[in-house]
């Protein structure tokens, strides 16, 4: 198997576009991706898309971005595992390259959320669950999300040390240029907004955005950032199938995997993107993520220990809740922000120093999980 | 929804009817075309109709199709036979919910689909009054 690089990195502001179709903003991600690369000749292209279908009732997204980017004959994949789509791209896209199949692939993600009503995202959400008995009820993955956060509420922590992870986010998506929310917000408001699903309020959860992001991967040399890790597991879809539903089993098992494929240990990670779509799930991530014990998360949050320069630095361009979440294209801006922390070209999101860096990228309620772990190289 | 796609749940959703592992013993609901124990052979089994309530939420921002009953509650049901069900919680406010909250099944209206699609139907679960 071959060592995969990150060669090439290519992001646009995630926000409403109101005036620009989907193929226009993978177009964008990915000459930025080619011109940061330094080719345009790339041999096969991967698109991570969750919700194109109902969004703008296209299917085929792979073909439709080659064409966009005038690249017909080009081997083209979309790739859609709920929001974990861009995780899951990259792993697929690492494989490529790995295994000698292709030299230089491009895998990008895209979403436009704003094409629809927020009731038309609300139902694309839950479409990641098991439907005759899940969302037959009339859930929504806020309230999934919301019955896992009451659970930990009543045994390990405060409303206020979870809502932490949201206030967290917004403090280091400061001064990002892509992020959707590029501004402070206090634990204040965000105890004092709406309840969205009892007990997990509007500023706790991420919002409606349109975003593409673009990587080129090739062999690795000497130089540059390498994909050390990369893993994909899966869980039971419905928290009702599970033992302990507060332990994400597919992020556990993705993470032990990448970990072990790149001779890493948890403590040897100097910042990690998380899946913070609600708080709570990026809580439960950083303890399934093995960087916290379980149930200590929330604490450390609390406690600046995912702040900048604590112990994990994490979500440091803001995450899902404040870079914003453009579904399909998520998983390819974290696995983007990590590999610029590693260039050390993260401008003022910059960790000092920063070699090893992990994304973790989820759909469902952590029913399906990409873990990718990145290394600096020389 | 259609037709078919609802009609092939009708029994599992009016009965609470879920399926029994015949190697393991093993109980499902909804029923799984492969055991975890690796078995395919199932019998039919009929689920506790009581239970008590694990954690809960109220969806205050429904998927589309559900506007009208908002805000509504949704549930974890721990069933007598320990098995675990997601369910809507009605007859019952909010404040008055609490993990270990006894409640039993209940045959409800879930959803119609227009004028002139199909009324859904379902289990929904209500406080047991002692």
């Amino acid at each position: 198997m071959r060592k995969v690089a990150v060669a090439g990195i290519g992001l646009i502001k995630v926000k409403e576009y109101w005036d620009r179709p989907i193929g226009s903003l993978f177009q964008e991600a990915a000459y930025k991706a080619m011109k940061d690369a330094g080719t345009n000749k790339i041999d096969s292209l991967y698109v991570a898309n969750m919700s194109g279908a109902l969004m703008q009732d296209q299917l085929n997204m792979g073909t439709v971005m080659a064409d966009v980017i005038a690249k017909p004959g080009l081997p083209a994949t979309r790739i859609e595992a709920g929001s974990a789509s861009g995780g899951v791209a990259f792993h697929e896209a690492v494989k490529a390259v790995a295994s000698g199949y292709s030299d230089c692939v491009m895998v990008g993600g895209v979403e436009k959320m704003s094409d629809v009503l927020p009731e038309v995202v609300t139902s694309s959400l839950v479409m990641s669950e098991e439907q005759e008995y899940t969302a037959y009820t009339g859930v929504t993955k806020a309230g999934l999300s919301a019955m896992l956060h009451r659970l930990y509420l009543d045994i390990y922590a405060s409303p206020e040390e979870v809502g932490m992870m949201a206030v967290k986010s917004h403090d280091h998506a400061v001064g990002c240029r892509h992020a959707q929310y590029p501004f402070k917000m206090s634990i204040e408001r965000a105890m004092a907004s709406p309840m969205e699903a009892d007990p997990i309020r509007m500023m706790e959860c991420s919002g409606i955005g349109d975003g593409a992001a673009a990587l080129i991967l090739v062999p690795a040399e000497d130089s540059g950032v390498e994909v050390a890790g990369s893993a994909v597991a899966t869980d039971y879809c419905s928290l009702a199938q599970r033992d302990d539903p507060l332990t994400f089993n597919a992020v556990k098992t993705a993470a032990d995997r990448a970990y072990k494929m790149a001779g890493v240990k948890p403590s040897d990670i100097n910042l990690a993107e998380v899946h913070d779509d609600y708080t709570i799930n990026g809580v439960l991530s950083l303890e399934a993520l093995g960087l916290v014990e379980q149930g200590k998360a929330a604490k450390l949050v609390a406690e600046q220990g995912t702040a900048r320069d604590g112990k994990i630095p994490t979500n440091t361009m803001g995450g899902l809740k404040a870079r914003g979440n453009p579904l399909g294209a998520t998983g390819i801006y974290q696995v983007a922000e990590v590999a610029l922390q590693l260039r050390g070209a993260a401008g003022d999101q910059q960790i000092e120093g920063a070699e090893v860096g992990l994304a973790q990228n989820m759909g469902g309620i952590a029913s399906i999980c990409a873990v990718n772990v990145l290394r600096r190289l020389a | 929804m259609s037709v078919p796609r609802y009609w092939r749940e009708e029994v599992p959703r009016y009965r609470l009817q879920g399926k029994k592992c015949k190697a393991c013993g093993a109980k499902y609901f909804p029923a799984r075309p492969v055991c975890t124990c690796g078995s395919t052979e199932f019998g039919e089994y009929k689920l506790s109709e009581t239970g008590e309530v694990v954690t809960w939420t109220v969806i205050r921002n429904p998927p589309m199709g559900y506007e009208k009953y908002k805000p509504y509650m949704v549930g974890l049901i721990e069933l007598d036979d320990g098995i675990k069900i997601l369910s809507q919680v009605v007859d019952v406010d909010p404040e008055e919910v609490s993990a270990g909250l006894k409640v039993e099944a209940v045959f409800r209206k879930v959803k119609e689909d227009g004028k002139e699609g199909i009324i859904q139907y379902g289990y929904k679960f209500r406080p047991v009054v002692e």
